[in-house]
């Protein structure tokens, strides 16, 4: 059973790398992101003023088996990398990654 | 080749330094991201769907070896091993770090490049033929009218916020290697009867969601008030381009809507009042240009033979070399198109080995062909064996240019964040299923170009076959499109008919691809036999 959620997405300010709200802090991989729900404002105000992320948004995903699924393909893609370089997206890290993007 | 001089190098240096001070504010938190974005896309530095991406101006698609050297050792040092060279003569890295922008635009400077005006509502960097300075068939050298309006349009305080983006394309030939025609402005360098140089003016065209065919508003132009001219039609434009609605801001728009006439009445009435205002630089200013692109060093009395006997370099020559107008010179075109590879992308050590041969065997001159392929311009027949040898050695020498694995293709959805589909593995699968050059020689010189959304960065609508990725509720779908030419037969391409999943716009190019071979007669191109058969008999065989 998946369970449709909403998670925050950004990133980091310097490295300009896709980051995952996690609750506590940002992971540069999808599965660590976390269900928000009306705090979802609060967060990115909060994060935002710590001048660390950029570009923050909420999406929508699906969460399943400790997996999270952006529901939309562009955020899929952006969750892997390119990919048409998967050697510069997450699968090196997770061989996994990639089997859900399309 | 142009040279800074104190005045330029002065105006980038500084635009560095003030860049790095922004950057130093945004990172410390003294400026939000609200601030600081109108200033990073200045400087060229966009967010795309998975990092920084820096696009880095590349004048009229010009560089020398050191320019390109540079150029590698930025996607080494700060990227990751690679960069995209764009159908708009420029250079894209996709993984740039905030802090280390400024480093690489100091970088950049040093070599006489930068990244401003590659954003934003100002005029862009200005696009020209890529065989300029080369070709036998053009009148004169477009560069250094290119270069004159690169000084005029850099920082040009009337025009840094117009309506929206503005680009200028310049040729010099009949044959239009640049789809001028299909820019906010063309310009035509030309000849009048009286053997004086000047400009045939062009305005309104342009691709994404209303693609549109620039018509010509000036005849001629003497080479002399070009900057007046250009100055006019845009104040024209700035005036009256609207501004409330984004899809309806562009000059084709404004164009179409008070109609060409009356455009081109307006900027004539104001032409004739900036003529009295003495704005035009002094001539002695377009000599200066002149001068240094005069000669880049050519040899007189240079023979024309060529040792065919290996026939993997005659098919390379026959396909990417074209004549030069020096007797012993040739012009090579470096496909950046290999079978399964990335339209326009090259490695760094890629990228530097061509920096090598530009300065050991063409005069030290490279360019961007619009094409996403590199050239280059200067290289004598007695050297080309030696080229191609080191170009094959490094995957450089795919034979295939204006073939139909030639693709033109914009990031799409790998890495744009506009996107509605990605354009790249389609390229690869299209490159794949047409890999024999045989059959690609049989199918002769076809167009294929893919965009991922409507914005059309990858000029599908100026594609013999053209593709477009759409969204189909949340799949990517891709329609497809026939007809369209960017050269001085420029045209619009038209849709078939329902979109194809990416599979089966593989299959439907093959099909039209097999009808065009049934059904050509004599020497005819793809383009030509569906010009005279029209698109029912490729529909039928698509969707029949
Ligand atoms: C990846 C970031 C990019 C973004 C955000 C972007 C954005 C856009 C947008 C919004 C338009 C439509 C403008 C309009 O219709 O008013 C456009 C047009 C265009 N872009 Fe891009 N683009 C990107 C990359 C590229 C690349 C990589 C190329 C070259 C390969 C390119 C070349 C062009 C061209 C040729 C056009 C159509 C000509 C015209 O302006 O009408 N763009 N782009
Ligand atoms: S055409 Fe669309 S998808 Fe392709 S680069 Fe331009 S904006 Fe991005």
């Amino acid at each position: 059973m998946s369970a449709k959620i909403k998670i925050i997405t950004g990133n980091d300010l310097r490295t300009g790398d896709v980051i995952w709200w996690t609750g506590e802090g940002w992971s540069r991989h999808v599965d660590n992101a976390v269900a928000v729900d009306h705090d979802a404002d609060a967060i990115i105000a909060r994060e935002n003023a710590r001048q660390v992320v950029t570009d923050t948004h909420v999406i929508d995903a699906f969460a399943a088996d400790g997996t999270v699924r952006p529901a939309h393909i562009k955020d899929r893609i952006r969750a892997l990398g390119p990919t048409v370089r998967l050697d510069l997206s997450l699968k090196p890290a997770d061989p996994q990654a990639g089997n859900w993007v399309i | 080749m142009y040279q800074y001089d104190q005045h330029d190098q002065a105006m980038v240096d500084a635009r560095v330094a003030e860049f790095r001070g922004q950057v130093a504010r945004r990172l410390s938190g003294e400026l939000t991201e609200d601030q600081f974005k109108p200033l990073r896309l200045k400087n060229g530095l966009y967010l795309q769907l998975h990092a920084y991406m820096l696009r880095v101006a590349v004048p009229y698609g010009t560089l020398n070896s050191a320019q390109m050297r540079v150029l590698g050792d930025i996607a080494d040092k700060y990227d990751r091993g690679y960069g995209h060279f764009t159908t708009r003569q420029n250079i894209q890295y996709n993984w740039i770090k905030l802090a280390d922008a400024p480093d690489i635009l100091a970088d950049l400077a040093k070599v006489q490049l930068h990244a401003i005006q590659t954003s934003g509502n100002c005029i862009r960097n200005t696009t020209a033929d890529h065989f300029a300075g080369a070709a036998a068939d053009e009148v004169a050298d477009p560069r250094p009218y290119a270069e004159l309006l690169r000084q005029w349009s850099t920082f040009h305080p009337e025009f840094d916020y117009l309506p929206r983006k503005f680009k200028v394309a310049i040729i010099a030939s009949e044959t239009d290697r640049a789809a001028m025609r299909l820019h906010d402005i063309g310009i035509q360098i030309v000849k009048n009867e009286a053997g004086e140089i000047g400009c045939k003016f062009f305005a309104g065209g342009g691709m994404g969601r209303t693609p549109m065919i620039a018509p010509c508003i000036a005849e001629f132009v003497p080479a002399l008030q070009m900057i007046s001219f250009l100055e006019a039609a845009l104040r024209v434009y700035n005036r009256h381009g609207r501004r409330d609605n984004k899809y309806k801001a562009r000059i084709k728009i404004l164009v179409h809507e008070i109609g060409v006439a009356e455009y081109s009445r307006q900027v004539q009435e104001e032409f004739a009042h900036i003529l009295t205002l003495g704005l035009e630089p002094p001539p002695a200013e377009l000599d200066r240009i002149k001068a240094m692109f005069a000669d880049p060093g050519l040899e007189t009395g240079l023979s024309d033979d060529l040792d065919r006997s290996d026939p993997d370099f005659a098919l390379w020559v026959d396909q990417n070399v074209h004549a030069h107008k020096q007797p012993g010179y040739a012009i090579v075109t470096i496909s950046l198109k290999p079978t399964g590879g990335i339209p326009g992308d090259a490695t760094a050590d890629q990228i530097r080995l061509m920096a090598d041969l530009a300065r050991d065997h063409s005069l030290d001159e490279l360019r961007v062909s619009h094409a996403q392929n590199i050239v280059l311009p200067h290289v004598k027949k007695a050297d080309l064996y030696r080229v191609w040898q080191a170009l094959d050695a490094a995957g450089l020498a795919t034979p295939n240019l204006d073939l139909i694995t030639d693709i033109i293709a914009c990031p799409g959805l790998d890495y744009c964040a506009l996107a509605n589909a990605r354009s790249i593995p389609l390229a690869q699968k299209i490159t794949e299923r047409f890999a024999d050059v045989g059959r690609q020689r049989e199918l002769g010189e076809l167009k294929l170009k893919i965009s991922g959304c409507i914005n059309a960065c990858g000029h599908h609508h100026a594609g013999h076959i053209g593709i477009l990725g759409v969204d189909r509720k949340g799949v990517e779908n891709y329609q497809l499109l026939l007809g369209g030419a960017e050269s001085a037969d420029t045209s619009l391409g038209t849709i078939t008919g329902p979109g194809f999943s990416e599979d089966g716009v593989v299959d439907a190019i093959e099909k039209v691809t097999d009808v065009y071979l049934a059904r050509r007669e004599g020497a005819e191109r793809f383009l030509d036999t569906y010009r005279r058969i029209g698109m029912v008999p490729f529909k039928e065989a698509i969707y029949g």
